[in-house]
């Protein structure tokens, strides 16, 4: 685990942040600022997570960090780029770098499971096949090999979560985003997936999984963000 | 799920190994990214199809009414009158020779034939009814010249050579003012026709709007992932566009087929009917009620242009909306 003190990577110094937040707050239309002043990094090749409590703000950081959502202030940058005014075409090319698990999975129901997890490839408008033994591979590996041809409506909870992992991993993203992603599983599909996570880690990817279950984080050692009344506190 | 190392989606997979089990055949790829069979998508191919139906028919039935035109005019362009009036202390007979000698003797003049007393008199019965001793009035005579299909010559020199030898007694008459009497209503005809299927295209392209309104609304959820999964715009655009495309491909070609059927149906039919007691004056009107070829390919270019309309539409509005 590559779990440096404030950027989460030992690598801090050397390389510029995945992720810079500097003073970002956040409200939805009139309402009261869901972040407020919220500062932080997240370093090349680091493991971290996101915690704290329902309503705390976590998804509307990772929506943050995602581009779907602008800050009402402060300043987001993404892979060194500040993205207030960022074009279309370079909003595409960013989110091309990460890879995202949603809590709710956000499978396409109308498209079998290989169709799902194939989706960043065939976006790119990829050969089908030229990945379609990658996305194969990865199938069986978490599992799916025999449930490739199956609509998502037809999955169990945790097929959907490996599949929208797997779907998240396909295009081999420098940065995973991570929504509860062992929030519909049991204990030991959640270590598994734990440990798929840290492998991606070791690999080269930096991790930011957002989740509640502290019995989970205290199986790594690694950098927790702690978000509580909209502020944001690092942890280690 | 296994416990092993994740497979390094970097790599290209070794599916070559003796290991690995074959990739499934039957295994789908590549469905279409906006869910297609829905009622909505069968209403607009439904309202597509009609709309191209009635433009089609519209379309056919401007053709008809510009070729029957084009007949009439051909026919009529054909032929100019000579007309010889009768003269007081002048033999009509007499004048009546020397205008046929002097239009045959005209280049570019195919034929004349001279209308004899009794063929003038009979001309005017429609108006004044027969067993009338018409001796007593001044009844013109009339030389139809026949012009050479290929070129027309020229009129005006017969015209002033006429009226140098024969003054105040011959006049030709080129039919100049019904000719361009059928051209204008031709070009009403077909100016109506071409508004109708602009009208009708304009009607296609709204209801795509608002059907591509209602998909992009009701695939909120699939826009929002493609653009997670990393799909652009021009992308997003492309996929609903490629989904009406072949919707509007569907209801153009279901509407063109049906306006192809009916118009062979009623040019059966309207050959049927010239056999019967009406049939006359039905080929005189509508000719012979066959659109031809060109009428044909005017219906199947319109089913194609109301499926292109329908792409394009949705895919500016597609743009428009993710903007």
């Amino acid at each position: 685990m590559s779990a440096g003190k404030n950027t989460g990577s030992l690598l801090s110094g050397a390389q510029e942040p995945v992720v810079r937040f500097e003073g970002v707050g956040m409200r939805y239309g009139l309402g009261s600022e869901v972040l407020s002043d919220v500062s932080f990094e997240i370093a090349p090749h680091s493991f971290q997570f996101l915690t704290g409590p329902s309503g705390a703000g976590k998804t509307t950081l990772l929506r943050l960090i995602l581009l779907s959502v602008k800050p009402t202030r402060g300043l987001v940058s993404v892979f060194g780029e500040e993205v207030s005014g960022i074009s279309n075409e370079a909003l595409t090319g960013l989110r091309r770098r990460m890879g995202v698990v949603f809590q709710d999975f956000r499978l396409l129901d109308h498209l079998t499971t290989y169709e799902n997890v194939a989706l960043p490839l065939r976006v790119q408008e990829r050969a089908e096949a030229s990945y379609r033994a990658e996305v194969v591979e990865l199938l069986r590996w978490v599992g799916l090999g025999e449930r490739m041809h199956v609509l998502p409506p037809l999955l169990s909870g945790g097929e959907k979560q490996r599949a929208a992992i797997a779907r998240a991993l396909i295009a081999r993203p420098e940065l995973l985003l991570a929504d509860e992603p062992t929030g519909n599983v049991d204990p030991s599909l959640a270590r598994r997936l734990l440990r798929l996570f840290m492998e991606l880690n070791r690999l080269g990817t930096s991790v930011l999984i957002a989740t509640h279950d502290y019995g989970l984080m205290d199986l790594v050692d690694a950098r927790r963000m702690v978000l509580g009344e909209g502020r944001l506190r690092i942890e280690n | 799920m296994n416990e092993a190392r994740p497979p390094a989606p970097a790599r290209p997979a070794k599916a070559s190994e003796p290991s690995e089990p074959p990739l499934p055949a039957n295994l789908r790829r590549n469905a279409p990214l906006v869910p297609t069979d829905s009622a909505a998508s069968r209403a607009l191919a439904a309202v597509i199809a009609i709309l191209t139906f009635l433009a089609a028919l519209c379309a056919g039935a401007a053709e008809i009414a510009v070729s029957s035109a084009g007949q009439w005019q051909g026919s009529v362009a054909q032929e100019v009158t000579v007309q010889v009036r009768p003269g007081a202390g002048r033999d009509i007979e007499a004048d009546v020779k020397r205008a046929e000698a002097i239009a045959r003797a005209h280049p570019g003049i195919a034929g004349a034939r001279v209308f004899s007393k009794a063929e003038s008199e009979r001309l005017l019965e429609p108006w004044l009814g027969s067993g009338l001793d018409l001796s007593d009035l001044p009844v013109p005579r009339l030389i139809a010249l026949t012009l050479p299909p290929e070129a027309r010559p020229d009129l005006s020199s017969l015209r002033t050579a006429l009226t140098e030898a024969l003054p105040g007694v011959a006049s030709l008459d080129d039919h100049a003012l019904w000719l361009q009497r059928l051209s204008v209503m031709a070009n009403t005809l077909a100016g109506i026709g071409i508004g109708v299927v602009a009208l009708v295209l304009i009607a296609t392209g709204l209801a795509v709007v608002f059907a591509t309104r209602g998909a992009m609304a009701g695939n909120r959820e699939v826009v929002e992932v493609l653009h997670f999964v990393g799909a652009d715009d021009a992308y997003i655009a492309k996929a609903f566009q490629s989904r009406f495309f072949r919707l509007g491909l569907r209801g153009g070609a279901l509407g063109a087929g049906a306006a192809l059927l009916v118009c062979a149906l009623a040019g059966l039919a309207a050959r049927a009917w010239r056999s019967g007691p009406a049939g006359e004056e039905i080929a005189a009107l509508f000719g012979t009620f066959q659109i031809g070829w060109q009428g044909y390919a005017v219906i199947v270019a319109i089913g194609a242009i109301a499926s292109v309309v329908t792409a394009i539409v949705s895919r500016v509005t597609v743009r428009h909306f993710l903007r």
